[in-house]
């Protein structure tokens, strides 16, 4: 009996497999199934084959272990101050894999305010992000303006593009409201690759200059990497403030009963407008940012696969907390670069860690348990 | 030229109807957006590819080309319906009771998945579909149609019909409309659930992989991206129609194909995909419950 189950699944799944590579292949593929399937066996009994195990694993990363050591202050300190000296001690290379997970760091804190707070799936988030760059793009190339003076354009032009988006958005229930930010998301991506007078196309726009204080050129990695260490600390600064306030608490108690919510009187489209527009908002930052670092743009950047890798960001370290989301942008930048050899996988392995994590753990790595009490 | 892009546009559109069909089954039972659903239609076309390509080699093409058609047919619905029934047991069953979100979340995952595995196995470069029937077809007052054309209006046609009998009058279509209403009341008459949602997947995935066969068949060239984009289409027409309405997908699938094909063509060809999109974002906003049903109130 015990056998019998494992080898059923293992031939169904080796029996999909067989038109992809043929019948060694799917020989193969069944004999290394049947082996782990009894391998999991016989550790842990066959019931449970997967749940238990995944379980255990998960449970480690529990608030007891995790939790105490990061919220202890002294940490913070030692954190911080390693993240300072950092740029003299390392190679190039990991400075830049460095700014690349801040520039994550802010969208992810960004999409963390529509879905961690608020509880809204938006799945056209690089739109803004895309917004956003091009906005500094093309005042920086079109009409010469510093990336200072245009910082704020493009911020308040992401947060209005933010408001837009939200109007359709109020009348909408939660996975519809997921395909139509995606829709959005493709527009703009395709407006940005045809567009070809303005924005050049497919070919992108190169030559943005870099950021200038006090006439000192930012040109060197480690420039950006302190500036880059400075704007993800005003983001987690204000977005914990706001989590925190009056703003904050509407916004979980929307996501977490929107019915209820409204009936202690939320204006509950108020407040769905400004999560879109508050997280749209550090979109414009982080694609400004990006604008000056890499010096150029191109809609290739901005697809939809870019919105999902926000989107597990957010959803790996835990939604709605601040430090897991951090975590999780971390994360899903540095692994990638660790596993260089086996890059080819890397989207197969996000696909099916989406599930496992949702089957799971839906509440991410560090995620916290639910603010209300499901009866 | 008019008539032509019509033509175009009711071909184009009878495939989007057959998938956005998937899309509202699935809809009207589980109220899941089943993102994977595109990805089946991926899977029907390379399936189509693979098996002709493995009958042309064992010389049952040479035989009779309509034999290996028929059975390459019947080999990737199976193979598509074994997709549809497999994901359904692994990403979606056990998220039935969690919040609305994450079977959404798990939807995307899986379609990630299935792209990346199509992609690693088949390789990245397209994939061709021999020409069966070349350019011929019918002539007359200098617009074409060709046999393939006819032949993709004429199975959509069919099935659709088939489908819609299949609802309204065998046992399993009363259960499926059933579970639609009220999923507590019919387990309580004695519907069994479980079967009842596989059964929608694997009718869905059926429709899914014919409608990727045919176009594989029509456009003679695949990709292991074609399923995202024409996925998100379907939804479309099934939004646009209504969703969880037969009627409607059909209807809606029809609409987007006349309003691509139309619009490629009199108003700009570089925007073509960007319509689906506007369309969605226009009917959402004016009329949520599609065109043909009433607007809900949602349940508390």
């Amino acid at each position: 009996m015990s056998l019998l189950k494992p080898l059923i699944i293992s031939i169904w799944f080796a029996l999909l497999f067989l038109p992809f590579k043929g019948l060694k292949a799917a020989l193969f593929f069944l004999i290394i199934l049947l082996l782990t399937l009894l391998l999991f066996n016989s550790l842990f009994r066959y019931k449970n084959i997967f749940k238990d195990p995944l379980q255990k694993i998960f449970n480690l990363f529990e608030f007891n272990i995790l939790t105490p050591l990061y919220e202890s202050i002294y940490l913070r300190y030692v954190l911080f101050a390693a993240l300072l000296v950092i740029p003299f001690f390392v190679k190039d290379y990991v400075l830049d894999v460095a700014i690349l997970s801040c520039i994550y760091i802010i969208l992810a804190l960004g999409l963390n305010v529509v879905v961690g707070f608020a509880g809204l799936l938006n799945l056209g988030f690089v739109a803004f992000y895309a917004i956003g760059a091009y906005t500094y793009a093309l005042l920086n190339t079109k009409l010469g303006i510093g990336f200072w003076s245009a910082l704020p354009f493009s911020m308040l032009l992401t947060t209005i593009a933010g408001f837009l988006l939200a109007i359709p958005a109020l009348r909408l229930r939660g996975d519809y409201l997921a395909i139509v930010t995606l829709g959005f998301g493709e527009i703009v991506r395709l407006i940005l690759n045809n567009w070809d007078t303005l924005t050049k196309g497919p070919n992108g726009i190169s030559g943005i200059s870099t950021p200038v204080v006090f006439s000192f050129t930012f040109y060197k990695l480690t420039h950006f990497y302190y500036l880059l260490l400075f704007f993800v600390a005003i983001t987690i600064f204000i977005t914990k403030r706001v989590h925190k306030s009056r703003i904050g608490r509407a916004w979980i108690a929307i996501r977490e009963d929107e019915i209820a919510a409204s009936t202690i009187g939320i204006n509950t489209t108020m407040y769905k407008l400004y999560a879109f527009a508050f997280g749209a908002f550090w979109a414009g930052l982080a694609g400004s940012i990006f604008a000056a670092k890499m010096q150029f743009v191109s809609p290739e950047s901005f697809t939809f696969m870019e919105s999902v890798l926000i989107l597990c960001m957010v959803i790996l370290g835990g939604s709605g907390s601040i430090s897991g989301v951090i975590v999780g942008a971390f994360l899903l930048v540095l692994l990638p670069e660790l596993l260089r050899e086996v890059q080819l996988y890397r989207m197969l392995a996000l696909g099916a860690g989406l599930v496992i994590l949702m089957i799971f753990r839906p509440r991410g790595i560090l995620g916290g348990k639910s603010a209300s009490l499901r009866i | 030229m008019l008539l032509q892009q019509l033509i175009n546009g009711i071909t184009l559109g009878s495939v989007y109807a057959l998938i956005a069909l998937g899309y509202s089954m699935v809809y009207g039972i589980l109220e899941l957006i089943n993102f994977a659903h595109g990805e089946i239609y991926m899977l029907g076309a390379y399936f189509g590819i693979i098996f002709f390509g493995f009958l042309t080699v064992l010389g049952v093409t040479n035989y009779s080309i309509f034999l290996s058609l028929i059975l390459t047919f019947l080999l990737s619905i199976m193979f598509c319906s074994a997709y549809g029934f497999t994901i359904e047991k692994i990403a979606y069953k056990p998220l039935r009771n969690s919040t609305r979100l994450s079977p959404l979340i798990s939807a995307i995952g899986v379609s990630i998945f299935l792209q990346n595995y199509v992609m690693l196995t088949q390789g990245a470069t397209d994939k061709v579909f021999p020409n069966l029937f070349g350019a011929r077809g019918f002539y007359f007052l200098s617009i074409r149609m060709t046999y393939i054309q006819l032949f993709i209006i004429i199975v959509s046609i069919l099935i659709m019909i088939f489908l819609r009998l299949f609802i309204r009058r065998t046992k399993i279509g009363k259960a499926m409309r059933a579970v639609a209403q009220d999923k507590t009341m019919a387990s309580l008459v004695g519907i069994n659930i479980d079967t009842i949602i596989s059964i929608t997947f694997i009718i869905g995935s059926a429709l899914a992989a014919v409608a990727g066969l045919m176009v594989a068949m029509y456009y003679g060239l695949v990709n292991y991206f074609i399923g995202y984009i024409a996925g998100i289409k379907a939804f479309t027409a099934a939004v646009l129609g209504g969703i969880g309405s037969i009627r409607g997908a059909m209807v809606g699938g029809l609409l987007l194909g006349l309003v691509e094909s139309l619009g490629g063509s009199y108003i700009s060809g570089e925007y073509k995909d960007a319509y689906a999109f506007v369309i969605l974002i226009i009917i959402l906003l004016v009329k949520p419950g599609g065109l043909f049903r009433k607007a809900e109130l949602e349940k508390v």
